[in-house]
Order: C-alpha cells, then structure tokens, then sequence
C-alpha cells in the first residue's frame, strides 16, 4: 500500500476522498467520546476534574503519534529521496507541535489543582514532553532558516531522526523516574486500570483524535504537493 | 442530559479553559490546512492554465 501512495497522483487520487471520510469519522468519535466523557460521573480522586483527561490524553497519544510520522517520512526522505515522503514530513510538523501544545495547555490546567502546580520542572514526563513540542518548532525553524530548501529539507530531517529518542524517554518516564505524572494506566500489561465508564470515552476520542489528525495530514500533504507545482511552473515560467 | 454534562462544579476554570484551548487548536489546524490547501491548488492551476496558453 504505502508503495502504491509514493505515487503523487496515486496519492493524490487516494487522498482526495480519504481525507473528508477520515474526518468526518474522527469528528463523530470526538463527539460521541465526549457526550460519555462529559456525562461521566466525578472521580473519587480527580472528581470532575477526569473530564481534562478525555481531551488531554488523546492530544499526547497523537503528539507522539506525529512525531513517529515525521521520524517515518524522514528516514524515507533522506535515504530513497522520495520527494513525497519530504512532503509529509514537512506537513506533520504544525499538526505535531499543535497537538503537543493542546497536551501541555490542558496538562497544566489539569495539573494546577490536582498538584498545587502549573508545572514542576523536576517531573521528567512534563520535561520530554516539552522536549518534544520544541522538537517540532526546532524542525519547522531548521527548514525555514536554510533557504536551499532541499538543504533545508536534509538537516531538519536529521533533526528529526534524531529527536526520536525522545520517544522512548516520554513513553517510559513514568517508569524510569519518579515523577509526579500518574504511571501507564491504558496501555499496560494485566490490562487498563481505568474504569469502563472512563475508558469508553477515553478510547473513542483517542480513535476520533487518532482519524482527525490523519485526514489534517493527508490534507496538508495535498497542499504541500500543489505548492511544489505551483513553485515548479512559477520556475519555469521565469526560465522560459 | 445536557445540564449534567454542562455542570463541573468548582473545577469550571480549569476544566472549560482546557476544552477552549483544546478547540481553538483544532480550528487553527482545520482552518489553516484548508485555506493552505486551496491557495496552492488555485495558484498550481492557474500557473498550468498560463502554461498551457
């Protein structure tokens, strides 16, 4: 399949009705994720405070989600070359640092009264995750700053290969350090800590968050796609 | 149903503020994205129109 997208006009075709259909599927499962998780009852701990949680954890799934996007279509970049896969690196990179700002925002407002604290500098999953949002401007910058833009192109890619380290630290920086950020209770092994009435809800946003930001990027991709032909015939045209 | 959903009790500014930023996130991605996409669809065509005349 992703050998028969690295086509543009496969992909173009391809993306065309991908796009609205992945969007409008990822809105439905937003809203409905949201009706559950706004109709949940309080948490004994968090009380309605847990209703941040169903717009905060879905943003931090797909922040990284974005940044495992933009390590893909980087490595296919820079060794095949492949002038569409540095269009979607180029595309995820706003979408990334976009999602990682809603995960910080909504993060810290979750943060100030279940801890006391907007932010604790000392807490290494807030920490990688801040990492993370300045990973995704650095790329933006690195590629704007250098005006050969294939130049451009390689070193931000660079950046981004290496910045997947990253991913690791965040996904087990719970594990690692103590911090003050909960531990796994989705993912885990012996299954999800959460109740279903949480769960449900937290799942159905995560999967509308996951569609959403796929039919954003494949949208994006197709304008990343009409600026290099447009910067192509406005060449040409100069040339001729 | 929707009083429920609607009534966070003493939480209200944080819990409202994250949901504002939540979407106003996802308009600036929906509303950039699509503008982008039209003004170099439009741009590419009308360069390729020019090229063909």
């Amino acid at each position: 399949m992703f050998a028969a997208l690295a086509n543009p006009a496969r992909f173009m075709a391809f993306s065309r009705w991908a796009a609205p259909i992945l969007g409008v599927l990822g809105a439905g499962l937003v809203g409905y994720g949201l009706w559950l998780g706004l109709n949940a009852p309080p948490d004994y701990q968090q009380g309605e405070t847990v209703k941040i949680m169903f717009i905060h954890v879905p943003a931090a799934w797909v922040s990284m989600m974005a940044y495992a996007c933009l390590g893909g279509a980087s490595f296919f970049s820079l060794v095949f070359r492949h002038a569409l896969a540095d269009a979607a690196a180029r595309a995820v990179a706003p979408l990334g640092a976009i999602f990682t700002g809603i995960a910080l925002v909504t993060g810290m407002l979750w943060g100030r009264p279940m801890w006391g604290a907007w932010w604790v500098w000392g807490d290494a999953r807030l920490v990688s995750v801040l990492v993370l949002f300045l990973l995704f401007l650095g790329y933006m910058a690195l590629r704007a700053s250098i005006d050969d833009e294939a130049k451009g192109a390689r070193a931000a890619e660079i950046l981004a290969l290496v910045g997947l380290i990253n991913l690791p630290i965040i996904k087990y920086s719970v594990e690692w350090w103590n911090t003050l950020h909960q531990g796994e209770s989705v993912m885990r092994a012996g299954g999800s800590a959460l109740a279903p009435v949480y769960l449900t809800p937290l799942l159905l946003t995560g999967a509308g968050y996951s569609l959403a930001f796929g039919a954003l990027w494949l949208a994006r991709i197709r304008a990343e796609v009409w600026r290099r032909r447009a910067t192509s015939l406005a060449l040409r045209a100069a040339l001729a | 149903m929707i009083d429920h959903a609607l009534s966070v009790g003493k939480y209200a500014a944080f819990i409202w503020p994250a949901y504002g930023a939540s979407a106003v996130g996802f308009a600036w991605m929906i509303v950039d994205t699509l503008a982008r996409a039209r003004r170099w669809r439009r741009k590419a065509d009308s360069l390729e129109k020019h090229k063909e005349s």
